[in-house]
């Protein structure tokens, strides 16, 4: 293990990802105070005012500082992808190491639950669900997390199947361990490795799935993300485009991380995948 | 095979229920009377109101309700749009087309381009094309689909002027028989370019990663110390093989895909289903918002079992029992 976690280091790519990940959660930790301008003050005479020295990165439509909306808004993308994603994945360890370690009819029940889950397209219930209960900070992080922890459970239970009749669990059963400490002291350490992996991409999906719906005009109104810049700064993309490229590389660099770090840690728990390298 | 088929027919009927089931339960547990979500809010006459609470039988007991509603879905009647003031079904198969040609041209698209490339650096791992075509891949791979279209629509179309900016034809200029053809090519080419950017990353991705574990496989080396010629081993032994996973992916991935299609049309103002969806969506159309969530759904479970059953046919180690 420990000479996985070298190699992980080793892996460029995924130090690359850990690197703008840091930084962009750094930025959202001290927006608002590298903000040089208020993020809601708007000025008509400074509308639409190309980046330069005074606004790094421009102005959008309403006169507001791109630059400044932009760190603040990086909190409210970051903070639903990693709730999102942790509410998920909790959810999922629960479910399938229930499932995976009892089996039998507690088995059947949780995965009959999990596959209603599944037939429906996620995106799409999203969608409905944020149009109908209304747009909040709140609803899209119980959407998200509502539609993403059967791939968590899945993976979780798929797991236990294949640790539970490892020797070492029997052995600890044995010597007297109850069901929780075989669950959670034994088999779910070593299942963490690949629900991490899922588990890091889901914070990229999900800030990528707040982007879409705010896309579509279901952001939270009274909260700035990086995906309600963008919806707004749409039907102005003709003279002030920046106001759409900094927002959006900023989403592109956040999914772009997390798929670079699940794609090392990919390498270092599947090793045999890089047999030949 | 006939069976396996049929049998697999016979188990997306619970699926499409089970879809059916959670729309009515998301209509009942909305705040508001269902009748907004099904009839829509606005000015709509005392009389279609009475109408609409009998068929649905919003008078009668939950159960009841459930079962009319079932039925009523089942007869194809989804509700009326509040801003179309048309059948909700109507406007769905109306938008259809557009959807498919975007779609089905990405696909082809993707799908050549991706599938090529996969073969082509699969068995030249860590050569320079390689890395530059992985390089190229994850960041198409991390792209917004709407960030992409954004830049793609302000560089190519009102920057350089190459390519209009919306929807499918030209109207102020309505052209007919090759005329509308070349017309609605010209306007297809930036929504592809930007559906197609994630779609490709992923086929070139599961290529590329099958092409280097197949070429490991003892039957390449068999192939290969017979004598057989390298262009043969790849074409006869090792692309049969690689296609599989690719369906596959493609297949389970459709969802995604589909919410892909979704933000394109919205960018480029595409008349399609998804486009539709944001209307719907913007005008707090909710009859015709839970229609298409019917609809779109009701596809994904037909392009999973689909996926399933080519799945089963192109791989003959899978029996069908």
């Amino acid at each position: 293990m420990g000479n996985n976690w070298h190699n992980y280091f080793n892996n460029w790519v995924s130090v690359l990802g850990l690197v703008i990940l840091l930084l962009l959660t750094i930025t959202a930790l001290i927006g608002p105070v590298i903000a040089p301008f208020d993020p809601e003050d708007l000025e008509i005479g400074r509308r639409a005012t190309s980046p330069g020295a005074t606004y790094w990165v421009g102005t959008d439509e309403l006169g507001r500082d791109v630059f400044s909306r932009a760190v603040t808004a990086i909190r409210v993308s970051l903070l639903v992808g990693i709730v999102a994603a942790t509410v998920s994945t909790i959810v999922g360890i629960i479910i399938g190491s229930l499932a995976g370690f009892f089996g039998g009819w507690l088995d059947h029940i949780l995965m009959r639950i999990t596959e209603i889950f599944q037939v429906v397209p996620q995106f799409f219930l999203a969608v409905v669900l944020v149009a109908l209960f209304g747009a909040s900070v709140l609803n899209i992080i119980v959407a998200i997390a509502l539609l993403t922890w059967p791939i968590i459970a899945r993976l979780t239970r798929s797991e236990f199947l294949s640790l539970k009749t490892c020797q070492y669990v029997d052995a600890a059963r044995l010597s007297g361990a109850s069901n929780t400490r075989l669950i959670f002291g034994e088999i779910l350490p070593n299942a963490m490795g690949p629900v991490i992996v899922s588990a890091t991409l889901l914070v990229g999906r999900a800030m990528l799935t707040e982007a879409g719906l705010s896309f579509l005009g279901l952001g939270d109104p009274s909260r700035i993300s990086l995906g309600v810049m963008l919806y707004q700064s749409r039907p102005f993309v003709q003279f002030a485009w920046w106001a759409a490229l900094f927002p959006g590389m900023m989403i592109f660099l956040a999914v772009l991380s997390t798929n670079l770090i699940g794609d090392g840690m990919n390498d270092v728990i599947n090793p045999h995948l890089n047999e030949g390298k | 095979m006939r069976n396996y088929v049929l049998g697999r027919l016979i188990q997306a009927i619970p699926l499409i229920f089970t879809v059916l089931t959670i729309n009515f339960i998301l209509i009942h547990s909305a705040p508001g009377d269902p009748i907004d979500l099904i009839i829509g809010e606005g000015d709509v006459s005392e009389e279609l109101i009475q109408r609409t609470r009998a068929e649905f039988g919003l008078d009668k007991p939950l159960h009841v309700q459930y079962f009319s509603y079932i039925y009523n879905v089942l007869q194809l009647n989804l509700g009326h749009s509040v801003r179309y003031r048309e059948d909700v079904l109507e406007i769905i198969i109306s938008r259809l087309p557009a959807s498919i040609l975007l779609m089905g041209t990405s696909f082809v698209i993707s799908s050549v381009i991706g599938i090529l490339l996969g073969l082509y650096v699969g068995p030249r791992k860590d050569s320079l094309a390689d890395r530059i075509a992985v390089v190229i891949s994850i960041l198409g791979y991390s792209m917004p689909v709407f960030f992409l279209g954004l830049l793609v629509l302000k560089v190519f179309s009102l920057q350089l002027g190459w390519f209009p900016t919306q929807g499918m034809y030209n109207i102020r200029n309505p052209q007919e028989g090759w005329g509308l053809v070349m017309d609605v090519m010209h306007h297809l080419v930036l929504p592809v370019f930007t559906y197609s950017a994630f779609q490709l990353a992923l086929i070139f991705r599961v290529t590329r990663v099958k092409m280097q574990q197949v070429i490991k496989e003892d039957y390449i080396t068999t192939a290969r110390a017979k004598g057989v010629q390298e262009r043969q081993v790849i074409f006869r032994h090792a692309v049969p093989n690689t296609l599989l996973p690719i369906v596959t992916v493609l297949g389970f991935n459709f969802s995604w895909l589909l919410a892909g299609s979704v933000l394109t049309e919205t960018v480029f103002a595409w008349p399609g289903l998804g486009r539709l969806m944001f209307d719907a969506v913007s005008y707090r159309d909710y009859p015709l918002l839970m229609g298409l969530f019917v609809v779109l759904s009701s596809f994904v479970v037909i392009v999973n079992l689909l996926t399933d059953i080519v799945y089963r046919a192109i791989d003959p180690r899978v029996s069908f029992d």
